[in-house]
């Protein structure tokens, strides 16, 4: 069997990647993230080799085109924080106070994250894809959930520093 | 893989819940991949009196109408793997003939004036469509005289066959083919589809 029309990839895993590239670069930079994962994709789509793991090559790719876009973000005065439109939060507050507890993660525990419980890859996916072994990911996986869990405790949020 | 691997979204559940739209950034999808040539098919569905039909166009211009009864996912999936996978849902290209077969269905319009891709289509078949479009709107023409027209008077059966798998039905009118017996004869659309054509344009 050939590979899917593209417009099938996009409608099913287009959702994920723009979640993943938000966790990964924040509200300002997901939306350009999202859009040169996906024409990237959609250039090198037929090359894939038709028994690929779809999901798996979009979030590698996404994961490069999420990292060009930060160190671009490095040489570029910061933008105005905005939440991107294509993403519709119950109450907006939820969605900042996420990315700032996000930001404040150790670059390795935001990506394994992001990956593991966003993409759902599994551990060794992501050791892959971010280097090291799977039992590392897994430490980074289970730290940053931990840290999240607590900057995002409803005591932590009245008491912390903000 | 253990219950540990199984992701659940936790810190993650305002992210994992929230409704995601992908309108504009398809719209800009869409630009940047024409941009780059990296469209190679377009498609879009318009309604018809007969039914829904899919549109699809490559750069050099329409190269597929389908009926809803063909299954457009299965006609989509074959477009990916005879011409090319890199196939997005978008309107531009095809705004063109939609309107043209809007005129058509509202008797408008009796002919249609867009870019043809017959690659779909090859040796004796891609002749028979090229006749089909010598009949005259509001006329029929019996399988024998397309296959004379066509240069081989005895592929009646050949003929059939082209006009089964036409790959432009409605565009290229393969409802004007009938039998000599005056039976209206087999439509990749369906019987009703090719009587309710044939009645709009007054030939029956």
């Amino acid at each position: 069997m050939g590979r899917e029309p593209f417009e099938v990839v996009v409608e099913r895993y287009g959702p994920m990647v723009l979640r993943v590239c938000w966790a990964v670069v924040g509200p300002t930079l997901a939306e350009d993230a999202w859009s040169e994962t996906f024409l990237a994709a959609l250039r090198a789509y037929p090359q894939l080799a038709p028994d690929s793991n779809v999901e798996a090559w979009l979030v590698t790719i996404a994961r490069n085109k999420a990292i060009d876009q930060l160190r671009a973000q490095s040489r570029r005065p910061a933008p105005t924080e905005r939440l991107p439109e294509s993403i519709r939060w119950e109450e907006p507050d939820a969605g900042l106070d996420l990315w700032d507890a996000l930001r404040r993660l150790p670059r390795k525990q935001r990506e394994t994250v992001a990956y593991h419980y966003l993409a759902g890859l599994p551990y060794p996916e992501v050791a892959r894809l971010l280097g090291g072994n799977p039992a590392s990911a897994r430490r980074a996986g289970a730290d940053g959930i931990a840290s999240l869990r607590n900057m995002l405790a409803p005591s932590a949020r009245e008491k912390g520093p903000r | 893989m253990t219950g540990q691997d199984f992701p659940e979204p936790g810190p993650f559940a305002t992210l994992s819940g929230a409704e995601v739209d992908l309108g504009r950034l398809r719209l800009r999808l869409v630009a940047e991949a024409e941009r780059e040539s990296l469209l190679d098919v377009v498609y879009r569905t318009v309604d018809a009196p007969v039914g829904r039909l899919l549109l699809a166009a490559t750069r050099r211009g329409l190269v597929r109408v389908a009926y809803e009864v063909e299954g457009h996912d299965t006609v989509l999936a074959t477009l990916a793997e005879r011409i090319s996978p890199r196939i997005l849902k978008a309107g531009g290209r095809l705004d063109t003939v939609a309107g043209q077969l809007d005129d058509y269905f509202s008797r408008a319009r009796s002919g249609f004036e867009v870019d043809l891709d017959l690659r779909l289509a090859s040796r004796f078949r891609l002749t028979v469509l090229e006749h089909l479009r010598e009949i005259p709107y509001g006329s029929t023409a019996s399988y024998a005289a397309v296959a004379a027209l066509a240069g081989s008077p005895r592929a009646v059966r050949a003929v059939g066959t082209a006009c089964a798998t036409n790959p432009l039905p409605i565009v290229v009118p393969c409802h004007r083919v009938v039998r000599s017996d005056g039976g209206i004869g087999r439509y990749v659309g369906g019987d009703d589809a090719k009587r309710a054509l044939l009645r709009l344009e007054g030939a029956i």
